[in-house]
């Protein structure tokens, strides 16, 4: 038998008597920043690949969704802060081995790519907007020169995009103090989970039976790999050190997230929306489709819940910070 | 680089606490609050128990990973030495540092929101003398001084007794030290 307790106070907020540090704001950037990374990459890879027929909405319109996604998950991370007054902090430094001041600096870029990828399509997307664009010298020089560089502006932002997108998993694999979240296999599971939601995000605003079907096969092929991902993390942590078999046997092996992890984000955001849209493939519905993607964006979000709220509880140390009448039956009688 | 470290004897702990309230009282750690605590561990099989105090903070560590992953730079080194500090006024209350920690040391400032932590006393470090815990400590069961020293009575220590850090599998290289 082992037993630590406390014998003097200690209640730190947040610290005690588990790490809750990071809560829903933090998951739900994660999530949003995954979105934005895959509106990037489609929009970029439709122009790429000349699908702008195929897909009109990816083509056209999605990219204008980035920077209002990014916002608002970045509003989220601001929520976060204890310290609100002193977010500036992040653009007065640049940390090389700071995977989160990276991040900073990431977004930054982002907005600038993002918005010259809307320009290159604003005429087309937003019919609205082209008189007005027009009717001002520099702002249709500007949109002119997007268009001619579309391609150019896309080979930015595809890899822009997929930096955003690994980046925040990059981040929590870089605390080796949080064994769950400590293997390099969680920056291609984000990617790749950033990627099918906004396939399903396409699916679901698109008004285009022939696009839904293209990104539903997309997004077929993206659950696929994300389901091989989530089994190599598992045996990652399942044969890693003694601190990650415990944050996987605490956690999701049999835990308190056990049901998150495997009903919610598995099952109900991973195989039924696998399930259905191959159904739609075969034919039997827009509907599907649609319930389909939005069980993909659920599953996206309850990925990034379960692993924020799993991976900042595992921990090297294992304190008893408050009587526990269990205790007692770990004394084990001879 | 200077390396400071700290040497706490496990046998003649006796767990009082006097060490938690006089780092409360010397910097002032506003009420629900703690940058060190006392944790009892027992271990064995009834009736054959051994028990430890051990008073435990900050480690200081020579591979700090809350400075390293601080994303503006408020976790830092003071003057050349392992001793880790947080400057409020660069710190946005991100929590990196608090997840980058193996030991959970770190703790949210009330009502501030910035993040603090053990500091060694670097005050009084800076005077020659020890830190608070350790010039309070009933039992004189602390030593605090620099590795580099060889002379030092925690250089001693080391050399002559038996010891242990906390959770070595971490990487971190902790510079507090349990006597055993």
């Amino acid at each position: 038998m082992t037993e630590e307790l406390f014998v003097t106070a200690r209640a730190n907020d947040l610290i005690d008597p588990g790490l809750q540090i990071w809560t829903w704001e933090v998951a739900m950037y994660l999530f949003l920043g995954g979105v934005t990374a895959g509106i990037m990459v489609f929009a970029a890879i439709v122009a790429l690949l000349n699908k702008d027929r195929e897909a009109p909405f990816a083509s056209d319109r999605l990219a204008i969704l980035a920077p209002i996604v990014l916002s608002i998950g970045m509003a989220m991370l601001f929520l976060d802060l204890e310290h609100k007054p002193y977010v500036f902090r992040f653009y007065t430094t640049f940390r090389v081995l700071s995977p989160m001041s990276w991040g900073a600096w990431i977004l930054i870029i982002i907005y600038p790519v993002s918005i010259l990828q809307i320009l290159s399509t604003v005429r087309r997307g937003v019919p609205q907007a082209a008189g007005f664009i027009d009717r001002l010298a520099p702002a249709r020089a500007l949109v002119d020169w997007c268009e001619a560089h579309r391609r150019e502006i896309a080979f930015i932002a595809a890899p822009a995009g997929v930096l955003l997108g690994v980046y925040t998993a990059i981040l929590l694999s870089a605390f080796g103090a949080r064994p769950f979240w400590n293997t390099g296999i969680l920056a291609p599971l984000f990617l790749v989970s950033g990627l099918s939601t906004a396939a399903a995000l396409v699916a679901l605003l698109t008004r285009d039976h022939g696009e839904r079907a293209w990104f539903t096969r997309i997004d077929i092929g993206l659950i696929v790999v994300e389901l091989a991902l989530v089994g190599l993390f598992i045996i990652n942590l399942a044969t890693g050190s003694a601190a990650q078999i415990k944050a996987l046997e605490c956690c999701v092996m049999g835990g308190p997230f056990t049901f998150a992890f495997w009903v919610l984000f598995v099952g109900i955001g991973l195989l039924i929306p696998l399930v259905l849209e191959i159904l739609e493939m075969r034919g039997l519905g827009k509907t599907l489709a649609l319930a389909a993607a939005v069980l993909v964006l659920v599953g996206g979000y309850t990925l990034r819940h379960v692993m924020i709220e799993v991976g900042q509880r595992s921990t090297w140390t294992s304190y008893e910070t408050q009587y526990n009448a269990e205790l007692l039956d770990r004394l084990e009688y001879p | 680089m200077t390396r400071y470290a700290m040497v706490i004897d496990t046998t003649t702990c006796i767990g009082c606490g006097d060490c938690v309230v006089a780092c409360k009282t010397e910097n002032k750690v506003p009420e629900g609050l703690n940058r060190d605590w006392v944790v009892e561990a027992t271990k064995g099989t009834y009736p054959n128990l051994t028990t430890e105090f051990r008073s435990e903070r900050c480690n200081h560590c020579s591979n700090p990973t809350c400075v390293t992953l601080c994303p503006t730079g408020a976790s830092h080194l003071w003057k050349d030495t392992n001793i880790v500090l947080v400057d409020p006024d660069q710190c946005t209350g991100c929590k990196a540092c608090i997840a980058a920690c193996p030991y959970d040391a770190r703790l949210v400032m009330h009502p501030g929101g910035y993040i603090d932590k053990c500091t060694f006393c670097h005050h009084r470090v800076e005077d020659g003398l020890d830190p608070a815990c350790v010039s309070s400590c009933p039992t004189r069961c602390m030593h605090f001084g620099s590795l580099d020293d060889q002379g030092s009575i925690v250089s001693e220590l080391l050399k002559t007794r038996e010891h242990k850090v906390l959770n070595p599998g971490t990487g971190n290289d902790p510079n507090v030290f349990y006597l055993v």
